[in-house]
């Protein structure tokens, strides 16, 4: 084996073994840090877990906003079929409206209440979560050009 | 008129993009120089008439002509000066705009340098020529900025408010000399691909530097308006976006450092040749993602399916025809000498291994819910932990490494005489861990061995001066670009191994406490701004009894967008920076306050600006001599 032939041969043993580490590392990765996004009709039709984190989006329904003690807040996202009541803690994006799409990260729990670690609003008129609009889409609750 | 103006200047730039890539192709051949000479030419010309263009549209923002789309939909009487000019890359038809006048300003800049060989030069002027072909047709048939609305509106739509502010004003330009600058490291790959020439990597140098300051400077001013202008009080979110724009960045890493062997030995020819390929690509897909609307984001104007899908065919068929001239042209360029597993060459090899693993880490990730998506309808999302665990071990076991690589020789390096050298490091990174492993609380493991990698990148970098008999430009460049990434570094342990945050509601009157300080909040009143109204705080910070400071985080509500921002204010220290975002109002007159202590955090950006300053010593030091380095001799392949 010639001396080129040896460096290459390193070459692709080093990326192999720096590909294979890679390969181990995003599967052993992904298992345990994506976050599905579920409808609250999606959530009761699936029987989510509680403790287990995921993505919600909805509208936030009318009225059902309801602040304190201290921080918190209390409302319900829904896609017109199926309602999920959300706990935060913490500031509401600027968009934070009832009747708007909003998108929440946290999990379900025992008692069936959404936990949520952090809340996004759409960021202007003119632009709407685009997993709430396929949620709305599948409820039937989309109108096109809404 | 502006209109009719900007329209024609886009389609003679056309024109001359198609010449310039037909004159410059054939010129490529050997006695071709009459069109070698029409080539340079179409490359100012190119230049001129996309300068005209954006020039229009920038003419027709500032005086508020409402009878054009883009400036009805995206700009406002009321609006600031400023933001008239910065608005017109604010949108997606003028920001694509502003992408092929970067282009056609490497391209004009490549006609200039003429470094490298007529026929190399000529070959990569007919490349860049493609590209702005490319992307003026796509402005013109899916984005075009110059479309007329009649009856003209008495009012424009503004500027969505969050791009209202100076940091995000400079960071798509900024971002896009970087992006786009990586299309001359591409185009002079393909050049040397099509002419068979070994040494083009030196040509490109100066470029590549371009666009690697460029993304630095970017990314940190992108980072920086998030961390300010959010109120969620980080710097990073392993968005979707933010990842677009640090994978070339990666990529244009690696590809500096693979160039610099590839110069001076000839070893990893053809790997430098894919990553200049790789760089590109991967702008492109950034391009791709933040403008085709498949992302949730600021950044994504865009919904018509047409753009996705034209861009998504130009980036198939520019890397697709990239890659099979790569297969076809690669094994006719030699390797150069073979090199000892103790050398330079070996730790440039393990930088790009590192680098290339990290780049896979977060491609995947930022692609893999995209992909899954598309294929089988499920949603999700990939959060900051998934890259903390896919993206960090690699990039911290490369810069253990970093240090050996300026110590080493070419070809055969001398080990022990680099352990001797870098001894007085690896101490000094032992004490800086054991250090912050005894006395930062709450004690950290991650943060101790962050702390030691960074002294041991600082240590070595100010030994590696202090070695050289004679200093060299290029020395202080690597020093610099070490010593700044081990400055990020320190921030990005310190803010996010050790804030402190806290949220309250309060009345005029309470107080509330974070990281030792004490926080009271004596009022709130309105204020009127020149486009929006403001509510702003009066908050007293205490510390031990004594008043530092009165600090006035803000809430402004934009009428004509009805869109509101938080204005955070930032206290900046040695030690901290105290951040404080005036949430949403409450009964009664209480507000929601949220208040992080985020330890060493201008660290981040002031080591990007460290790092930017070695970029631009090494840039200096090519423009000023770029022959000295080795002797410029092209051969050709036949």
């Amino acid at each position: 084996m010639t001396a080129k032939k040896r460096r290459r041969l390193a070459f692709a043993l080093a990326l192999l073994v720096a590909g294979a580490g890679a390969a181990a590392l995003v599967l052993f990765a992904l298992k345990d840090n994506v976050l599905y996004f579920y409808s609250p009709s999606d959530v009761l039709a699936k029987h989510v877990r509680s403790g287990v984190a995921f993505r919600i989006g909805g509208l936030v329904a009318p009225h059902s906003v309801r602040h304190g003690p201290g921080a918190a807040v209390r409302f319900t996202v829904t896609d017109g079929r199926a309602a999920v009541a959300v706990d935060y803690r913490g500031v509401l994006p600027a968009l934070f409206r009832e009747g708007q799409g909003v998108v929440a990260l946290g999990s379900l729990t025992e008692g069936g209440t959404f936990s949520a670690s952090e809340v996004l609003a759409k960021h202007d008129e003119r632009y709407m979560p685009p997993e709430v609009v396929d949620a709305l889409k599948r409820s039937g609750r989309w109108k096109e050009g809404q | 008129m502006t209109g009719e103006i900007g329209q024609l200047a886009l389609c003679l730039a056309l024109a001359l993009s198609l010449i310039l890539s037909g004159a410059g192709l054939s010129g490529a051949r050997a006695g071709a120089a009459l069109a070698r000479d029409v080539a340079v030419a179409s490359a100012m010309g190119l230049l001129v008439f996309v300068a005209l263009a954006f020039g229009a549209l920038t003419y027709a923002s500032i005086v508020s002509d409402f009878s054009i789309l883009n400036v009805a939909q995206n700009s406002n009487t009321l609006k600031p000066m400023i933001y008239k000019i910065t608005g017109v890359w604010g949108n997606h038809e003028g920001s694509m705009l502003l992408w092929v006048l970067v282009l056609s300003l490497y391209t004009a800049a490549i006609a200039v340098s003429r470094q490298g060989g007529e026929r190399l030069v000529s070959a990569a002027l007919g490349v860049q020529g493609l590209l702005a072909g490319a992307f003026l047709l796509f402005i013109l048939f899916t984005s075009n900025p110059f479309l007329r609305l009649d009856p003209a509106p008495f009012e424009g739509a503004g500027l969505n408010p969050l791009l209202q502010d100076i940091g995000l004003a400079l960071h798509p330009p900024m971002l896009y000399t970087g992006y786009v600058g990586l299309s001359a490291s591409f185009a002079f790959a393909a050049a040397a691909l099509i002419t068979g020439t070994r040494d083009w990597a030196r040509a490109a140098r100066p470029f590549m530097l371009a666009a690697w300051i460029a993304l630095t400077l970017g990314i940190a001013l992108g980072s920086w308006w998030a961390y300010y202008e959010l109120g969620w009080g980080g710097f990073w979110f392993w968005d979707p976006v933010e990842n677009a724009s640090l994978m070339p960045w990666l990529i244009a890493t690696a590809l500096l450092h693979s160039a610099l062997a590839t110069e001076r030995t000839g070893a990893f020819r053809s790997w430098t040749l894919l990553l200049a390929i790789a760089g590109f690509s991967l702008s492109l897909i950034g391009t791709f993602l933040v403008r085709s609307g498949v992302l949730t984001s600021v950044h994504a104007f865009a919904n018509d399916p047409a753009r996705g899908l034209y861009m998504l065919i130009l980036i198939v068929v520019a890397v697709g025809a990239a890659l099979a001239l790569f297969a076809w042209r690669a094994p006719s360029l030699e390797e150069g000498a073979s090199f000892s597993p103790i050398s330079r060459e070996t730790t440039l090899l393990f930088n790009n291994v590192f680098l290339t693993a990290a780049t896979s880490a977060v491609f995947i990730g930022t692609l893999y819910p995209l992909a899954l998506d598309w294929l089988t309808g499920v949603k999700l999302s990939v959060g900051p932990p998934f890259f903390a665990v896919t993206f960090s071990p690699f990039f911290l076991a490369m810069l253990v490494l970093v240090p050996f690589g300026p110590r080493l020789g070419w070809t055969k390096g001398d080990g022990r005489a680099a352990l001797r050298a870098l001894a007085p490091g690896a101490g000094i990174a032992l004490v800086a861990a054991l250090a912050v492993l005894a006395l930062a609380v709450p004690r950290s493991l991650a943060g101790a061995g962050a702390f030691g990698v960074a002294a041991w990148l600082i240590a070595a970098s100010i030994i590696d001066v202090r070695r050289r008999r004679i200093l060299s430009p290029s020395t202080v460049a690597s020093a610099l670009a070490h010593a700044g990434l081990a400055v990020t570094l320190i921030g990005i342990a310190g803010t996010t191994l050790w804030r402190s945050e806290a949220l309250e509601v309060l009345a005029p009157g309470e107080t509330m406490n974070v990281g030792g300080y004490t926080l009271r909040l004596d009022g709130v009143e309105g204020r009127q701004g020149p486009n929006y109204q403001a509510a702003r705080a009066d908050i007293a910070v205490l510390y031990g009894g004594r008043t530092l400071t009165v600090m006035h985080p803000e809430r402004r509500l934009y009428p004509v967008e009805q869109q509101d921002t938080v204005e955070t204010a930032i206290r900046t220290t040695i030690a901290n920076d105290l951040y404080l975002a005036l949430g949403d109002e409450r009964e009664n007159g209480r507000w929601t306050v949220r208040a992080y202590v985020n330890p060493l955090a201008p660290l981040i950006w002031l080591g990007a600006l460290v790092m930017a300053l070695g970029g631009f010593a090494a840039l200096w030091s090519r423009l000023r001599s770029p022959r000295t380095v080795a002797s410029v001799v092209p051969v050709p392949a036949e």
